[in-house]
């Protein structure tokens, strides 16, 4: 079975500068290579990073936090992530306009990392939007563990589908849904879990992507012995905990639901102790 | 001249930097300390503490605004007992001068804080914030009311005794700052908090509605500087033998400055943190390298100077 989430703060977390060395755009998205020495050698798949965004005298005074999609050693550069950043917002924007050779602060890893089964079971990795970004190099990792990899990408249209050509070598199958049906199968990602959980004998289900498709999924999960990984989504002030603004209300052992930190006990969350239905209420 | 006397003294507590954290932005001190050590910043004002464990507000609980930030936590937190038993041993482990954050619903529940406050050794002062905007009931922010605000000081004073030093933290969404100030100091507090964050509010234009689960937040951050800076000014003003720990919007050694020279003894640092997690160090040696370059022989030389200049001594 899966092994349990780590649930404290990641002291690999160091703040860098840190350069980036490539900018590409796909699709919707940027890809961005940073520069992160020996830094990558503490990021696993879930964690993520925070970057100073807007230059010097920005009035942008918080980071913005990003998932890590891949980590690798670059015989050039060295240690290096990949990061796909959506440039919705004037903070991502601003990412996604810094060419090669532009020096980012950044500090990283932070937050919790996807557990891995220490046996090769089944696992069905699901993911929205670009939150599908940081399953691919789960993925890699999961295949290494021998685990045979199934993959469920969804979103609103084809562009918003993040699905490179070299990360899909890692998964047994990819199946894509689409709302309008520009790609892939009309419908959401949620369609098939229930009949993929019974016919592949799923272990455990990594999701990663809107919170209402996490809590769609983790009623799917909910009665089974799925073990329901998800990375969560909530806004973040500072990334390292200090802020206590992006809180979700999550069970312990005994049943007791207490506000948890996002950043420091997720993003990667048990699905079955967050209590969806409590999430933006008073508990 | 190649060295400053740093020190700087909050009532009768001697700290050896005037840089502190702010109160709720420095959580427990543990998610701190892995980008500095907590023993060289003057010292840790821990996250406000109530009696009981509280949840806090709904998210969201944050929005970025120019130059600054809402937050409407409303106070989560483990509780006095737990927070006791697990941060301040942590806190004395690493060295770290503490100052312990309180708020209350009531007169009586600060009382009944300080009381359990007074045998717990290790503790340099009490901030008794009396000014945290998220509460459900504005009627609850103390700070607004000089009558309430007296009270709760008094009870403090009473119950906590003589030994460690009162800071009273106030809120700038008041008329009269100084009368409020004066207030709580003939009550019994030895030094002030200056200031707490100010009511704001975004609407959100894609619901059309207030975008903090609890409608309203603090503001935060460089955009209330100035006014942090004017409320230090003012209080020193009025009484410029009472120690004020400045803070509100500080992310420079010259914001520092600039709120020692309006009269603060001390300057916290909150906001700054959330986007530069080594704030406090860096503050802390801009400030020891501008006052070296303007010439001051220690820190106490520059608290209030803004003042001095103006009387043209």
């Amino acid at each position: 079975m899966a092994s349990v989430v780590m649930a404290q703060i990641n002291k690999s977390a160091q703040q860098i500068n840190a350069m980036v060395v490539s900018n590409k755009r796909v699709g919707q998205y940027h890809q961005l290579i940073i520069n992160v020495g020996d830094c990558a050698d503490n990021c696993k798949p879930g964690n993520f990073v925070a970057i100073k965004v807007g230059g010097e005298n920005s009035r942008m005074i918080l980071r913005r936090a990003f998932a890590i999609s891949r980590v690798s050693s670059n015989p050039t550069f060295g240690g290096t992530i990949e990061l796909i950043v959506a440039p919705h917002g004037q903070g991502s924007k601003w990412l996604c306009a810094q060419g090669e050779g532009v020096t980012l602060d950044v500090v990283a890893p932070l937050g919790t990392a996807f557990g891995i089964p220490t046996q090769p079971v089944q696992v069905l990795l699901i993911g929205g939007g670009y939150g599908s970004a940081p399953l691919f190099g789960l993925a890699e990792v999961l295949n290494a563990r021998g685990c045979r990899v199934d993959m469920l990408l969804g979103a609103s249209t084809a562009n918003k589908i993040y699905a490179p050509m070299e990360g899909k070598r890692a998964v047994n199958s990819l199946r894509i849904y689409t709302e309008d049906g520009s790609m892939g199968q009309m419908g959401r990602v949620t369609d098939p879990i229930a009949s993929l959980i019974a016919d592949l004998k799923i272990a455990v289900i990594y999701s990663c992507g809107p919170m209402a498709m996490l809590a769609a999924i983790n009623q799917l999960t909910t009665g089974t012995d799925v073990v329901h990984q998800c990375a969560v989504e909530e806004a973040m002030a500072c990334g390292v905990g200090i802020c206590m603004t992006c809180v979700l209300p999550v069970a312990d052992a005994s049943g007791e639901v207490s506000m948890l930190r996002s950043c420091i006990d997720g993003p990667v969350m048990d699905g079955a102790l967050v209590q969806w239905d409590k999430v933006g209420k008073t508990l | 001249m190649t060295t400053v006397d740093f020190s700087t003294t909050l009532g009768n507590a001697w700290f050896p930097s005037p840089v502190f954290t702010a109160s709720g932005c420095a959580s427990s001190g543990r998610e701190l300390a892995q980008f500095f050590p907590l023993h060289e910043i003057g010292g840790v004002v821990t996250k406000s503490v109530m009696s009981k464990a509280r949840t806090g507000r709904p998210t969201p609980r944050m929005a970025e605004t120019p130059s600054g930030m809402l937050n409407s936590i409303g106070l989560q937190g483990p509780g006095l007992d737990a927070f006791l038993a697990k941060d301040i041993p942590y806190l004395i482990s690493q060295k770290a001068r503490i100052i312990v954050s309180i708020a209350g619903e009531t007169v009586e529940e600060y009382s009944t804080l300080a009381r359990k406050l007074r045998s717990v050794p290790g503790i340099s002062a009490v901030e008794v914030n009396i000014s945290c905007p998220n509460v459900e009931n504005r009627g609850l922010v103390f700070a607004c009311d000089p009558e309430a605000s007296r009270r709760v000081i008094d009870g403090v004073r009473r119950t906590l005794g003589g030994e460690l030093p009162i800071i009273a933290k106030l809120s700038p969404d008041v008329t009269d700052l100084v009368s409020i100030a004066k207030g709580v100091v003939d009550a019994g507090a030895d030094a002030l908090a200056l200031i707490n964050t100010v009511l704001g509010m975004v609407i959100n234009l894609d619901t059309m509605r207030p975008h903090l689960g609890g409608k309203t937040g603090g503001l935060s951050g460089p955009a209330i500087k100035p006014i942090a800076v004017r409320a230090v000014y003012q209080v020193h003003e009025a009484m410029p033998k009472v120690p004020i720990l400045g803070m509100g919007g500080v992310s420079s050694g010259r914001d520092a400055l600039e709120m020692i020279a309006a009269g603060a003894s001390g300057v916290s640092i909150g906001t700054a943190s959330f986007g530069n997690p080594s704030a406090l160090v860096q503050i802390q040696n801009e400030l020891k390298e501008l006052l070296l370059a303007k010439g001051f022989a220690s820190l106490r030389d520059a608290i209030g100077f803004a003042h001095r200049l103006e009387d043209g001594e």
